[in-house]
């Protein structure tokens, strides 16, 4: 199944992405041998290569590469699973409830735009300078999407739906279960995958305050001394774990919503 | 849809004359009036009708005379503004099992097969058979080869077919039809037809059927309720004489027209009366 789901996307789509990925390391390359670049601000990929494995077998400032990138990738799926624990149930019960939705609303849209540095000043001084406040400060940042598409995803659903569900005999939990849950689905995993993207946009800020291992603080501490390879390593680190945890959760969605890859055999009538 | 005597083993409808007696709707005095004073838009005005168990009766009427709201205060969507909606004796509150709905289209749930779409209501209403149950209706309505396809996999004339299946599947005792073949093609539209009749007389389920198509009213029903718009209130109610079981070639016959006629005359005046206060 998932060979197949690799399979899905066309292969020439898959070909550009390649090219274009291949042409800007190309132009890094270029930029870098000829000195047309400072080192000291954009080392080559040869540098970079040697920070990883240095880090990797040395580690950096007392903790090796997988223990930073394990201590981070905890964090941060924790606080998301977390965030999708509260965020999908608290944005159906918003999205079916105008009621809850008028109770609720106010204080995420009060708390999303506020920059995550100053709302963790405010969590240190409540949960401390230990784990909790960041996995807080992580799991505030994913909440919102989630909550904002599973809302909508609910408010979107066909009318007719709810009313066919009901005339089977369906109670409001069974509702829930029969057709809110699975009718938001494509639109609350495209929630957690936007999520997910915030979480790590705040990860760095996370682990400023009083951590000695995290990729967030790696490249935090990299770069007071100027370590630009060991700051670039860490960012293209951190992209890559993105990049697998989304697709991974593109694959859990495509793995448990099969109607979604129904393909019309049939004219409309 | 052949061969429904030969599948209807499991089925006890006849050893139960008691089901058969199922299905009276009341409706009494019942107006539904959407938004309050200047706004205040009267769907439907202070209608009445009695609908015996096991009859076939069409609610004929142009688009917004208040034919689908009438409907949807006796699948229990709508809470009339005066008078009630009484089935077998007891009030509509809500949306049941007891009452099937079928509606124009795009009703099935796009996350389910057309076996679990089928196989929802009887698991939700605690028939310990509902595997069963659907396998049977499945079979009724002709689809099993498609049981594990999408409702998107299939033709309209099929997402229908199954929409029919999962209202009969809970037992109701009144099926209410909402313009089911309204979005089919005129071919797509015939065969429907006939396949519902063959499926209803099989069950002898009252059936409530909403429609704008003359032809479609006459050909189905045991009575035809004319209904006009602004506001909409029953005008004409027609006896149908035609003899069952129906067959498309009836339409050539001299009580087919004549029937025909009587509803489109009601139509034509009506439209004109509508017409002139538009303009007025």
């Amino acid at each position: 199944m998932f060979t197949q789901w690799l399979k899905r996307d066309n292969n020439q789509r898959f070909a550009i992405s390649l090219g274009s990925v291949a042409t800007m390391f190309g132009a890094w390359v270029f930029v870098t041998e000829t000195g047309l670049a400072n080192p000291l601000f954009l080392p080559g990929p040869k540098a970079i290569y040697l920070a990883f494995i240095d880090c990797l077998f040395e580690g950096y400032q007392g903790s090796t590469l997988v223990e930073h990138v394990g201590t981070s990738l905890y964090r941060i799926l924790a606080a998301f699973l977390l965030a999708c624990l509260v965020g999908i149930p608290l944005g159906i019960a918003m999205g079916m409830s105008k009621t809850a939705h008028a109770i609720f609303n106010p204080f995420i849209e009060f708390y999303r735009p506020l920059p995550p540095l100053g709302l963790y000043t405010l969590l240190v001084m409540w949960l401390g300078i230990g784990e909790s406040s960041k996995l807080a400060l992580l799991f505030l940042a994913g909440l919102p999407g989630i909550i904002i598409a599973t809302v909508q995803a609910v408010k979107d659903i066909n009318p007719t739906f709810v009313l066919a569900t009901k005339s089977l005999g369906a109670s409001r939990m069974e509702l829930i279960r029969e057709v809110y849950l699975p009718g938001a689905g494509p639109t609350i995993l495209t929630g957690m995958r936007i999520s997910l993207g915030f979480v790590y946009t705040v990860l760095v800020a996370a682990e400023i305050v009083a951590a000695t291992a995290g990729i967030g603080w790696m490249i935090w501490d990299a770069a007071k001394f100027l370590l630009s390879d060991i700051v670039i390593m860490g960012l293209i680190i951190l992209g890559l774990t993105g990049i697998a945890l989304d697709m991974i959760m593109r694959f859990i969605g495509y793995a448990l919503m099969p109607w979604t890859r129904a393909t019309r055999k049939f004219s409309k009538t | 849809m052949q061969n429904v005597a030969q599948v209807m083993d499991f089925n006890s409808i006849e050893e139960q004359p008691a089901l058969k007696k199922r299905g009276r709707i009341q409706i009494d005095n019942v107006s539904l009036v959407f938004g309050t004073g200047k706004q205040a838009n009267i769907a439907v005005q202070e209608t009445s009708l009695d609908i015996e168990p096991g009859e076939f009766v069409c609610i004929l009427g142009p688009s917004g005379c208040g034919k689908s709201t009438l409907l949807n205060s006796v699948a229990g969507y709508v809470t009339p503004t005066t008078g009630e909606v009484l089935v077998d004796g007891e009030p509509v509150v809500e949306p049941g099992p007891d009452r099937g709905m079928v509606f124009q289209q795009y009703s099935l749930l796009p996350w389910k097969t057309t076996f679990d779409n089928i196989a929802l209501g009887p698991s939700l209403c605690g028939d310990v058979e509902a595997t069963r149950t659907a396998e049977y209706f499945l079979d009724m309505v002709g689809l099993t080869k498609y049981r594990n396809h999408y409702p998107a996999e299939l033709s309209g004339g099929m997402q229908q077919r199954v929409g029919i299946a999962r209202a009969l599947a809970t037992n109701p005792s009144v099926l209410l039809m909402d313009e089911p073949f309204g979005a089919l093609d005129a071919q797509t539209r015939l065969v429907m037809q006939e396949s519902l009749l063959e499926v209803w007389s099989e069950f002898g389920t009252t059936v409530l059927f909403v429609t704008h198509d003359v032809d479609e009213s006459v050909f189905l029903a045991d009575r035809i309720i004319v209904m006009s718009a602004s506001p909409g209130k029953v005008v004409a109610e027609f006896d149908n004489p035609l003899p069952r079981p129906r067959s498309p070639d009836m339409s050539t016959r001299k009580d087919y027209i004549e029937i025909k006629q009587k509803c489109l005359e009601v139509i034509r005046s009506e439209s004109l009366r509508a017409f002139e206060l538009q303009n007025a």
